[in-house]
């Protein structure tokens, strides 16, 4: 079932360009039936599956890697895949009607329908390089929806910022799910999660937990590394509401609820989670309330709900569990929503400054009642699912094992913060005088208010039927996350508790804040400017790795010619002679028996001709001399039983002299000016490194035994296989044909390029000299 | 024999060198002809000297009878000398190409291919994002 669901969607995405363009106004509609029926499939499921209970499909895909397509359908992966599926129809219908008309919106969806299947597959996966695979898929759709208006350059910085940050986490969190894979033998996530582990008893699996902590918290967007997710608003809104609020960006907390049966509980999860989740949950709270783009508002109270959701699996347990269960699904259902409501106000509206906004709730009544419900449940207010949500967190909180009272706290502070974004976009737009500069506002299309007005609905009925909710959802994600069978049993009404008396000293502190929110705007905006943020830190880094790797290319790349031949020659001086450092020189037996006259006499020729070609300044003594190294090597040749080579030297060498002495004439006698003394030196060294490396090289051939091998192969075989009495002229034309047919080809196409070379002239030419 | 070879094969990769690294083209041209040879010679004396008797298999025979020389470096070689040479007339043909384009071979004034201010150290699309930051703080 997983596997057609995933095909099914990629397939769709392939084909959503091609629909569009045959049916521009209704391709959304149709394809968005088919994650609903996807989502309805899930559902059909889950509904059959006890709270514990978990079924896996595994099909082959590289066995010997250890890698299958393996998927495990428990509460987790199901209430994410519906979650998934269901806000992705949703999102599906309001992107046809948010990008109406626009010429690349069969493009859009076709990323959205890619995006759905990564994001599925990330959820659904059991086997872990299944997951890193999906799991990277969805940073590459993420940045080309993040990118999709590509002639911004913000978008495409925005981007690439995102892939950089995400892509960099992907990289760890490969390495950590290796390592745990590992340790713990096995490569499917069933096997690894079945029993508990403590991180602290070895440090490769400390290592491990790091590595996939900081995968979790780069795509998560938890601090230090939530820069990205509000830079990515620059997106079209429906990839906002969709991969950067209800979806994608949980797919760290998803891995974190994941992981936690295997380390749960243990030091290093709980307060690396609670820190972490605690101080994104405070940051992303403090920071919305500075923000006047109403988008930029709400996404930095996704990083505050991403750091809640992280905070409350640290605090782990029964009742951090249940509690961060509740938030996931309050988050996804208001937090969808009012993206998908500002995305239409500003579609209509063609503003999304909250200083601009006021009194749209005459034009725009069918999108003001949802909002208001989804504001009023997004405040923790009764009877929505947010109120849930929240006074569950504060039970959890007030029940924590280390510092309840501090976790409290914090969670407190983010809540009003909460409290005055919601009165920003409920009150802030729709309430108070009618702007003129806004009277040209109408209704929102159905396309675009039927997202917010399905969640709306479910946020009402799932407040109002707690119990089913608890049945359906809460008791297999919390079974899922604890890996122990749970049995929720929520009430809306719990009688006069604490959590209670906070969710009021919450809304009387969040009127509060709504009230003066200018005010503390301008206060954070001080502040601010006064500190640093960590996008500059990112920034700066960035900066800093592009001019290394230009300082880097212009320093080994500087075009001088005479620095790359130094450089190469230099290896051929130095790299021998450090390995023989190193290992120990090669043993040299010198052996002068058996020299003869002539022996002599050509090794003579060969100093004397090899000494002049190096020292004679005069050019045509110098060819002279370059001719008699080579003559000497062809009377070395003729000595030592090689005629042929002899022959073949004697014709070559002629034709290398007379071809340098014809083209002396068309060369500028005054060549290059004479080196410095100190780079001559230099010069010196480096040759005379070069020489030393190739003679000590050679002698330590010498004094080791020789390998006869192949000589006796061609000698036996020269005669009897191919027939032919020069043994040397056999294995050219012969055994190794293919090579000298190669050597022929080099020669013509060197002929070609060198008369071409001299021949023509290019355009341009001249023009280019200096 | 072997010994002095080795150390003349040094000798010349010294020298080729030498004339490699200088600023003059026609330098230049020079060692690489030098080069060419000392690597054949390495060639030939790594595989061992035989003296005078060539590989060839005498009539009546079906194999080569010891003592012969290596015929397998020959082979090599035979190749080399030739490779060699194409790469040296080449590099001649590009040379004098040169001199007529630029006027001159001075290999420290050549640099017509990889000119090092084209390398450029800030990307265009930070710039883009300071004007913005500038906008939201």
């Amino acid at each position: 079932m997983s596997l057609p669901a995933l095909l099914t969607l990629f397939a769709l995405a392939a084909l959503a360009p091609a629909l569009t363009r045959r049916l521009p106004n209704g391709a959304a509609w149709l394809l968005a039936c088919v994650p609903a029926a996807i989502c309805a499939l899930f559902a059909v499921t889950a509904a059959g599956l006890a709270p514990e209970q978990f079924r896996i499909e595994s099909t082959p895909w590289a066995p010997t890697l250890g890698a299958s397509l393996s998927f495990r359908l428990d509460g987790l992966s199901l209430a994410f895949g519906m979650l998934i599926t269901g806000i992705g129809a949703l999102i599906i219908v309001y992107a046809g009607g948010y990008l109406h008309g626009d010429a690349r919106l069969g493009r859009f969806l076709g990323f959205l329908l890619f995006f759905m299947a990564a994001m599925l597959g990330v959820v659904l996966a059991d086997n872990i390089l299944a997951l890193f695979v999906f799991w990277e898929l969805t940073s590459l759709a993420s940045y080309l929806l993040i990118g999709f208006k590509n002639e911004d350059g913000r978008s495409r910085r925005a981007a690439l910022q995102a892939l950089i940050v995400t892509g960099g986490g992907g990289a760890a969190l490969l390495a950590g799910l290796l390592l745990f894979a590992q340790i713990g033998g096995s490569m499917e996530l069933s096997g690894l999660i079945a029993n508990p582990v403590d991180p602290t008893t070895d440090p490769l699996l400390l290592a491990a937990v790091v590595l996939i902590l900081i995968g979790c918290f780069t795509k998560s967007a938890q601090v230090p590394f939530h820069f990205w997710l509000p830079n990515a608003m620059e997106a079209p809104t429906p990839v906002s509401a969709y991969l950067h609020s209800a979806t994608m960006v949980k797919a760290g907390v998803y891995l974190m609820a994941r992981l936690n049966p295997a380390f749960g509980g243990s030091d290093i999860w709980t307060w690396s989670l609670v820190l972490f989740g605690g101080a994104t949950m405070l940051a992303g709270a403090v920071l919305a309330l500075r923000q006047t783009d109403l988008k930029l508002m709400l996404a930095y109270t996704t990083v505050m709900a991403l750091g809640l959701l992280t905070f409350l699996i640290g605090i782990g347990g029964k009742g951090g569990l249940e509690a961060m269960a509740l938030f996931l699904l309050a988050h996804a259902f208001y937090k969808g929503g009012l993206f998908m409501a500002v995305g239409a106000v500003d579609h209509e509206a063609g503003t999304r400054d909250l200083r601009k906004m006021g009194g749209l709730l005459r034009p725009m009544p069918a999108l003001a009642v949802a909002v208001f419900v989804i504001a009023l449940s997004s405040a923790g207010l009764p009877p929505f699912l947010g109120f849930l949500a929240k006074e569950y967190a504060y039970e959890a909180g007030l029940g924590a094992t280390h510092l309840p009272i501090a976790a409290t706290f914090a969670m407190l502070l983010a809540n009003v913060c909460l409290v005055a974004v919601a009165g920003a976009v409920s009150v802030g737009i729709f309430l108070g005088p009618a702007r003129p500069e806004l009277a040209h506002v109408h209704e929102a299309p159905l396309s675009l208010r039927l997202g917010p007005s399905v969640l709306a609905l479910l946020t009402l009925a799932a407040g109002l039927a707690p119990g089913a909710l608890g049945a359906f959802a809460i008791a297999p994600l919390v079974s899922a996350m604890s890996g122990q069978t749970f049995a929720a049993d929520l009430h809306l009404w719990a009688g006069f508790t604490p959590a209670l008396g906070l969710s009021v000293i919450t809304l009387m502190l969040g009127y509060l804040a709504y009230l003066r929110l200018a005010a503390l705007r301008d206060l954070l905006a001080r502040a601010i400017a006064a500190t640093f943020t960590f996008d500059d830190v990112y920034d700066r880094m960035y900066r800093v790795k592009i001019r290394l790797a230009a300082r880097l290319t212009t320093a080994l790349q500087r075009g001088s010619l005479g620095f790359y031949l130094s450089l190469v020659f230099a290896a051929l001086g130095v790299a021998p002679i450090g390995g023989m450092l190193y290992w120990g020189w090669p043993e040299i037996a010198p052996d002068l028996a058996g020299l003869r006259a002539i022996d002599v006499g050509a090794l003579a020729l060969l100093a004397t001709g090899g000494l002049a070609v190096g020292l004679i300044q005069a050019r045509l003594t110098a060819i002279v001399a370059l001719g008699l190294v080579g003559f000497a090597v062809a009377l070395i040749f003729l000595l030592y039983g090689a005629p042929d080579l002899a022959f073949t030297q004697f014709m070559v060498e002629t034709m290398a002299v007379v071809i340098l002495a014809l083209a002396l004439l068309r060369l500028p006698l005054a060549g290059g000016r004479r080196r410095s003394g100190l780079v001559a030196l230099r010069d010196i060294v480096i040759a005379g490194l070069a020489g030393i490396s190739v003679s000590t090289v050679l002698l330590g051939v010498l004094a080791r035994p020789f390998d006869p091998l192949l000589s006796e192969y061609f000698a036996e075989n020269s005669y009897t296989l191919a027939h032919g009495r020069n043994v040397v002229n056999v294995i050219l034309v012969d055994f190794r044909a293919l090579d000298t047919l190669g050597e022929i080809s080099v020669i013509a196409v060197a002929a070609i390029a060198a008369y071409g070379m001299i021949r023509f002239r290019t355009r341009a030419g001249k023009g280019d000299s200096r | 024999m072997e010994t002095l070879l080795a150390l003349l094969v040094g000798l010349l990769v010294a020298v080729a060198t030498f004339l490699i690294l200088s600023p003059s083209i026609f330098r230049l041209l020079l060692g690489i002809g030098v080069l060419g040879n000392a690597v054949n010679l390495m060639i030939f004396t790594g595989g061992r000297l035989t003296p005078v008797t060539p590989p060839i298999i005498h009539e009546g025979e079906t194999a080569l009878i010891a003592p012969y020389a290596n015929p397998l470096p020959q082979a090599l070689i035979l190749t080399a000398i030739v490779i060699g040479f194409a790469f040296f007339a080449y590099a001649l043909m590009t040379a004098v190409r040169a001199s007529r384009d630029f006027g001159h071979l001075d290999a420290r004034r050549l640099d017509a291919a990889e000119r090092p201010e084209l390398v450029s150290a800030e990307p265009a699309d930070i710039e883009s994002f300071r004007a913005r930051k500038e906008k939201h703080g």
